[in-house]
């Protein structure tokens, strides 16, 4: 069991690197450079989820995320063809109190985590790829509802920006 | 020690935290943006990671209607950022303060 641990420790490092590329890249702070990077985390963390057995979920993750939302942002990048962002009187204060209020958040996650008893087997078996998730989903009726909710509104979603999309908006 | 649940833990928390500082920290719209997906990610790797630990698929169901309604949240929330870009010219957060009293 020494190949997963290492693999873990691997991906964990690429996504929280990447992840930190993106909020603050020291080299560009073009949002197009962010937007690769958030493609780079988002894949590093596919790996953690082979890792943790969902293998649909991490092919869905790349489909989805990586592929189709990164897509439009890009798109919306370029639309709005955005200057590289000039530098501006920075808030110091602002800084400073914000990022004592995260690292405070920070402390107090990572303190609850290792100090809690969590319920956890010791060999897990659940394997979360189509076949177990497709049953999951549509034979035990609990999730068929909200299945069909979730589809009226990705429908409600595309009718939405169909109109904020339009070019007088009133 | 063997990577357990805490790990998978920690790694969520931390990148959750990296988001919260992208949200506070930049002036972009767009940038803040996407340290939201940064946020809703972790949420998703701590659902798998409680879902694989106790054996159970209900989260992996919870993380798929997640992503199905954040790609829904991406399209109308993009679709108001290019709305409000034609009506001020400007992706900043600064420059949109008509709300500020």
């Amino acid at each position: 069991m020494i190949l997963p641990d290492a693999l873990f420790y691997l991906f964990a490092f690429l996504t929280l690197l990447f992840g930190a590329l993106v909020v603050a890249n020291p080299f560009s702070r073009n949002p197009v450079t962010s937007a690769m990077f958030l493609v780079l985390t988002i894949c590093a963390m596919a790996g953690l989820f082979v890792l943790l057995n969902a293998f649909f979920l991490a092919a869905v993750q790349i489909l989805v995320y990586a592929g189709a939302v990164m897509v439009l942002f890009l798109f919306v990048i370029m639309l709005l063809d955005l200057k590289e962002e000039q530098r501006r009187k920075i808030n110091l204060f602002g800084i400073v109190t914000g990022s004592g209020a995260v690292l405070g958040l920070g402390f107090l996650l990572t303190r609850t985590i290792w100090g809690g008893d969590f319920s956890q087997t010791a060999t897990p078996k659940v394997i979360g790829d189509t076949k177990a998730l497709g049953l999951e989903l549509f034979t035990k009726g609990q999730f068929l509802l909200p299945f069909e909710i979730v589809s009226v509104l990705l429908l409600v979603a595309m009718v939405g920006v169909i109109l904020l999309s339009k070019k007088e908006l009133k | 020690m063997n990577v357990g649940l805490e790990h998978y833990l920690t790694v969520s928390a931390m990148l959750f935290c990296l988001g919260l500082l992208g949200v506070i920290l930049r002036r972009n719209v767009l940038v803040i943006y996407m340290s939201l997906e940064l946020m809703l990610n972790a949420a998703n790797l701590a659902l798998v990671a409680f879902s694989r630990f106790n054996d159970n698929l209900t989260g992996q169901t919870m993380v798929f209607f997640i992503i199905t309604v954040a790609a829904a949240e991406v399209a109308v929330g993009l679709a108001l950022i290019v709305a409000l870009y034609r009506k001020r010219q400007s992706a900043h957060v600064e420059d949109l303060t008509s709300l500020k009293l």
